[in-house]
């Protein structure tokens, strides 16, 4: 009607009816999702869960579409029944069959609440788990405490999570990036006791400042007077390190600690290598064991090198972990790295408390509140080894780490990671109510070492 | 009583405006974030739309984008004052501020070398974030749900309090921006693209007249940066990041610079695109976007603006065409 | 005295790095006036190009200087291929409209073919691991570099001279200059000029598939090399002021020795350097170091 009205006017009129016509425009284009809108809630005897990795950008590479893999192969393990160890013969979640979303975690924090409002509302999802990016789970928390959904992250490194907040829904099912280092600068102070002078090599973003500033606050302790000769900050995805390279061999620190990942560590092991780098000094990682099976020949000799967990070759020698790591190659041909088993602890914790709910209130499947409240410090089984939801108020889980140093082994074709040392959760994560750096800088308060 | 709508502006834009909350009613919980969020980023649209109508285009306006979400942020979190209205006019002036001071600098750039100049201040603002920990650095920073009036709604009503909000908003931006488009000054913008010496000519000055726009637009920029700021809970520095003012030139090109509901429906359109290409193909929604940017382009060479007026409205923008 | 070389040589090696992706999107622009934001993806494709033709793996990988030539096919075959596509099926339709706008056109071109990369190449890194050690070390005072490195510099003068040589010395390069002089007067002389513009922007696509391949060996090959590579070809190319080959050249120095001094005297400024390398560019010449406003030339 707007349309036989306006059409024979002159071109004001015109004008207008476009301003009419764009109206409705508008509130057409946002009412397309909702026509879109096909999934209705979850059938009766099914759990669906939401997972996000990164499924394209710089990180798709080291851990999006690793954990979306090692996700897929235990939630196909969970329907068929056919995980061992503790989970044996048990079958999706509490007898539910699991059935996921996935959900590509690139794009920035905006998109990714816009993304998690999407699964919870429109697809009705039982849970979210995933989230590699810092900046996304701080984002999405919030998001998911309003909407009473929960959240169960998997990677993001940052401590601030709980820290400055407190949630009922939202649960990290993986230790905070602050052990990494810890236990890094325990291995350095045993292993490299002459060592006088440090620098750091971490990308410009919180990642790699935080990693920094962890590691050089936890040598201090071990290690004090050791002298920090250069703080190096290269960009996120500069690909290019030759001049930070040659500041490093020109100021020849005894230590050089870096916490890079994915493409930009293996660029930086490609370019160093040659120049000797790792001859002149030891070059230390928080997390480079996810580039080993790949880099092969490649990857210099002697890297001391944790990977966020006893993760990858590092998993502790249980049923469970075992079945993980063969199934994994099996499937996709390349042995599992950190990111798929940080990733499969999201939705084995969520069987835990989903399961624990069911056993106090009979059986039904629970409301989300009761999953919630089932999961708060929770103990329970990953290929990694006991996870426990230790700090942040039952929300931020704990877990054992391992650091090792790499060695070709010409015979396999494998880099392996050789005197290895394990160390207890309790020992490298600060305890429950106290902030990581707080912790650290008080000289490790309350940690268990033994 | 049509008649008496299409011919009165603010009469058109109360009838938008109350439509737009009867569809958000409507709507459902996460169609209103991301309407609400399409509101909003219209505002950044609408002042690029201001720069296109001079021919201009920033490759940097997620400079004041950014800097309108902390200025919210972190006067929301170190006051305490948490009042909606407050925060974002004190982002959009601030932003306004400042594209002032630097519009006087830019006002001598043309072309690519105004868009990269604008990229450059960006990215130097986006650099200085990364390095800001005590705000957050990369990671960014959460911020409290906004109030209104003193007024704290419960969870279940801040999606659409905030909708209704962001509404009013930008219907009344959206007005005071038509009515300056008409004003004299608001059609020197379009000599500036024409002809810059028939516009000294004519007594006014061009470096006056862009200065203005530019400081509109970054206005506009900072109130929009302020109300995503409000509406997502959590400001991060990739706001400034170029990605993000290319995303607002996109969405200019498809708003086309003839209208300003064009401005907002290019938005929610932009925004709905990903959305659902994100839900129905994680692993190629990259792919639709880059696709659906062809296509507009190709099919809509003056926006989606023009596209309603039913013919074209303004000419090509480049009166040099016929030299390719 | 070594602090000084050293940044010399780490400036001079990243420069060339970046001239080598700038010298296509400059002559692309000097041509078109397309500032093209494919030509990452493009450089990443030449980079993939090169994994799959020399190997991809740490492994199984063709070794010796075989590798080179292999990589040198490579870039060919991604010109010849996606070159006279992109410009005949898509570019073509947007002739016409205004910078801005073929930019935008570039960008989707981008978004797109990197869901193409990671369509055909999946997302896992690959590697040309084995060129990078074909030149041996070259000491120098306290340090080692990689022979390589310096075969990269090497190529960027080789390029850069060759298609100089190129415009200014044959009848070809002298119809491109025409055309990029003033496109219309060409036509009339009788210039086919869509004809400059598809082999133009073909050796676009050469030059970036070349960056792309003889850079590969010291990178991990993943989609999102590009995007940053993009981004600071596009500051070296507007410091350089715009279609200029030798402001590309001098814009590509310029960002490699600020960028070199800064990690070694304020590593915090890393990112800042190169923006404000250009901001302060364009403040003394607002049309870069070597353009001009009424004539553009390369």
């Amino acid at each position: 009607m707007f349309d036989t009205t306006i059409k024979n006017r002159g071109a004001m009129t015109g004008r207008f009816k476009k301003t009419g016509l764009l109206a409705v425009a508008f509130a057409a284009a946002i009412g397309l999702g909702q026509a879109l809108a096909g999934p209705a809630d979850a059938a009766e005897g099914t759990f669906k869960i939401g997972m996000t990795a990164f499924l394209s950008g710089p990180a798709a590479d080291a851990f999006g579409v690793p954990s979306m893999n090692g996700g897929k192969l235990m939630v196909d393990a969970l329907n068929k029944g056919e995980v061992p160890g503790p989970y044996k013969g048990s079958v999706g979640i509490g007898g539910m069959k699991i059935e996921i979303v996935p959900v590509d975690e690139a794009g920035g924090a905006q998109v990714q609440i816009q993304r998690f409002r999407d699964l919870v509302q429109r697809e009705k999802v039982d849970a979210v788990v995933g989230y590699d990016g810092s900046g996304n789970c701080l984002a999405v928390a919030p998001v998911a405490e309003e909407l009473k959904a929960l959240a169960i992250f998997s990677g993001c490194g940052t401590p601030r999570i709980f820290e400055e907040a407190s949630y009922e829904y939202v649960f990290r099912a993986g230790a905070h990036s602050t052990m990494d280092n810890v236990a890094l600068a325990h291995y350095v102070a045993r292993k490299l006791p002459d060592a006088k002078t440090v620098a750091g090599f971490n990308q410009n973003y919180s990642w790699g400042q935080d990693s920094w500033r962890d590691f050089k606050l936890a040598l201090d302790t071990f290690k004090p007077g050791m002298k920090v000769v250069d703080e190096l900050f290269p960009e996120k995805g500069a690909g290019q390190y030759g001049a930070q390279i040659s500041v490093l061999m020109r100021k020849k620190p005894d230590v050089v600690h870096s916490s890079l990942w994915g493409g930009d560590l293996e660029a930086f092991l490609l370019q160093a290598g040659p120049r000797g780098l790792f001859k002149k000094t030891n070059v230390v990682f928080a997390m480079a064991e996810h580039v080993l099976p790949r880099l092969a020949e490649k990857v210099p000799e002697g890297l001391m090198t944790g990977g966020r967990g006893a993760v990858g070759a590092l998993h502790p020698d249980t049923p469970l972990a075992n079945w993980f790591y063969k199934a994994y190659e099996e499937r996709y041909g390349i042995p599992a790295v950190q990111a798929p088993f940080r990733f499969v602890q999201t939705i084995l914790g969520l069987k835990t408390a989903v399961e624990k709910a069911m056993a106090a209130n009979g059986g039904k499947k629970p409301t989300t509140e009761e999953t919630a409240k089932a999961f708060e410090y929770a103990t329970f089984e990953a290929p990694t080894g006991m996870i426990k939801m230790a700090i942040g108020g039952g929300h931020q889980a704990i877990q054992d780490n391992a650091i090792g140093i790499s060695k070709w082994n010409a015979e396999k074709k494998r880099v392996e990671l050789v005197d290895v040392e394990y160390f207890k959760a309790e020992c490298i994560n600060p305890p429950d109510g106290m902030k990581a750096v707080e912790w650290i800088e008080k000289g490790f308060p309350g940690a268990k070492c033994d | 009583m049509i008649h008496a709508v299409t011919s009165s502006p603010p009469l058109a834009a109360l009838v938008c405006a109350a439509a737009l909350m009867a569809v958000g009613l409507m709507l459902p919980d996460w169609v209103l974030f991301t309407a609400s969020l399409a509101l909003a980023k219209g505002l950044v649209v609408l002042g690029l739309v201001l720069l296109l109508r001079m021919g201009a285009v920033s490759f940097g306006q997620g400079m004041y984008y950014c800097l309108g979400a902390y200025i919210c942020g972190l006067v929301g979190n170190a006051t305490g004052v948490q009042d909606a209205l407050f925060l974002v006019i004190l982002s959009g002036l601030g932003c306004c501020a400042l594209g002032a001071v630097l519009g006087v600098f830019l006002s001598a750039y043309r072309g690519v070398f105004f868009a990269m100049f604008n990229l450059a201040l960006s990215m130097i603002l986006y650099g200085a974030l990364l390095k800001a920990t005590s705000v957050g650095g990369s990671d960014g920073i959460g911020i409290a749900p906004p109030s209104y009036f003193g007024l704290s709604p419960s969870d279940e009503y801040r999606s659409i309090l905030f909708y209704a909000f962001v509404v009013v908003i930008a219907a009344g931006v959206g007005l005071a921006t038509r009515i300056y488009m008409r004003s004299e000054l608001g059609l020197a913008a379009l000599a500036v693209r024409d002809n810059e010496i028939r516009l000294e000519y004519l007594g006014l000055s061009v470096r006056r007249v862009i200065v203005f726009n530019y400081a509109i637009a970054a206005g506009l920029a900072g109130l929009g940066g302020g109300l995503v700021a409000l509406v997502s809970g959590h400001i991060i520095p990739e706001f400034a990041y170029w990605t993000t003012s290319g995303e607002f030139v996109f969405m200019t090109v498809l708003s086309g610079p003839s209208s300003i509901v064009a401005a907002f429906g290019a938005t929610a359109l932009f925004e709905t695109v990903r959305l659902v290409a994100g839900q129905y193909l994680p692993n190629a929604w990259q792919l639709m976007l880059g696709a659906f940017l062809l296509l507009s382009i190709l099919f809509l060479p003056n926006g989606i603006g023009a596209l309603a007026a039913g013919r074209r409205r303004t000419r090509a923008p480049d009166a040099k065409e016929d030299a390719r | 005295m070594d602090v000084f070389l050293t940044i010399l040589v780490d400036g001079t090696i990243y420069g060339a790095w970046l001239f080598l992706i700038a010298i296509g999107l400059t002559l692309v622009f000097g041509v078109m006036k397309i500032l093209n934001v494919a030509h990452g993806a493009l450089y990443a494709i030449g980079a993939y190009a090169a994994a799959t033709l020399v190997g991809g793996n740490v492994i199984e990988e063709v070794a010796g200087f075989w590798a080179l030539p292999l990589m040198l096919l490579g870039s060919i075959l991604v010109a010849v291929i996606l070159g006279p596509f992109l410009e005949k099926f898509v570019l073509r339709l947007f002739y016409g409209r205004d910078e801005v706008v073929l930019l935008l056109v570039t960008f989707g071109v981008s978004l797109i073919l990197e869901d193409v990369i990671r369509m055909i190449w999946g997302v896992f890194s690959q590697y040309v691991a084995a060129p990078y050690s074909l030149f041996g070390n070259v000491e120098m005072g306290p340090l080692y570099y990689v022979g390589y490195d310096f075969f990269v510099v090497a190529l960027a003068v080789l390029v850069g001279v060759a298609t100089s040589l190129f415009l200014s010395r044959t009848i070809m390069g002298k119809i491109v200059l025409a055309v990029i002089h003033d496109a219309e007067i060409s036509r009339a002389m009788g210039v086919n000029v869509s004809r400059v513009y598809l082999y133009t922007f073909t050796f676009g696509v050469f030059l970036a598939a070349v960056a792309g391949a003889f850079t590969s060996p010291m990178l991990a090959v993943t989609p999102s090399i590009g995007v940053n590579a993009i981004i600071l070809s596009f500051a070296v190319v507007v410091i350089g002021g715009m279609g200029s080959i030798g402001g590309a050249a001098v814009g590509a120095a310029l960002v490699g020795l600020s960028r070199a001094t800064a990690i070694n005297f304020w590593p915090e400024a890393e990112l800042f350097v190169i923006y404000a390398v250009m901001a302060a560019v364009l403040l003394f010449r607002p049309q870069g170091l070597f353009g001009e406003p009424a004539q553009r030339r390369i």
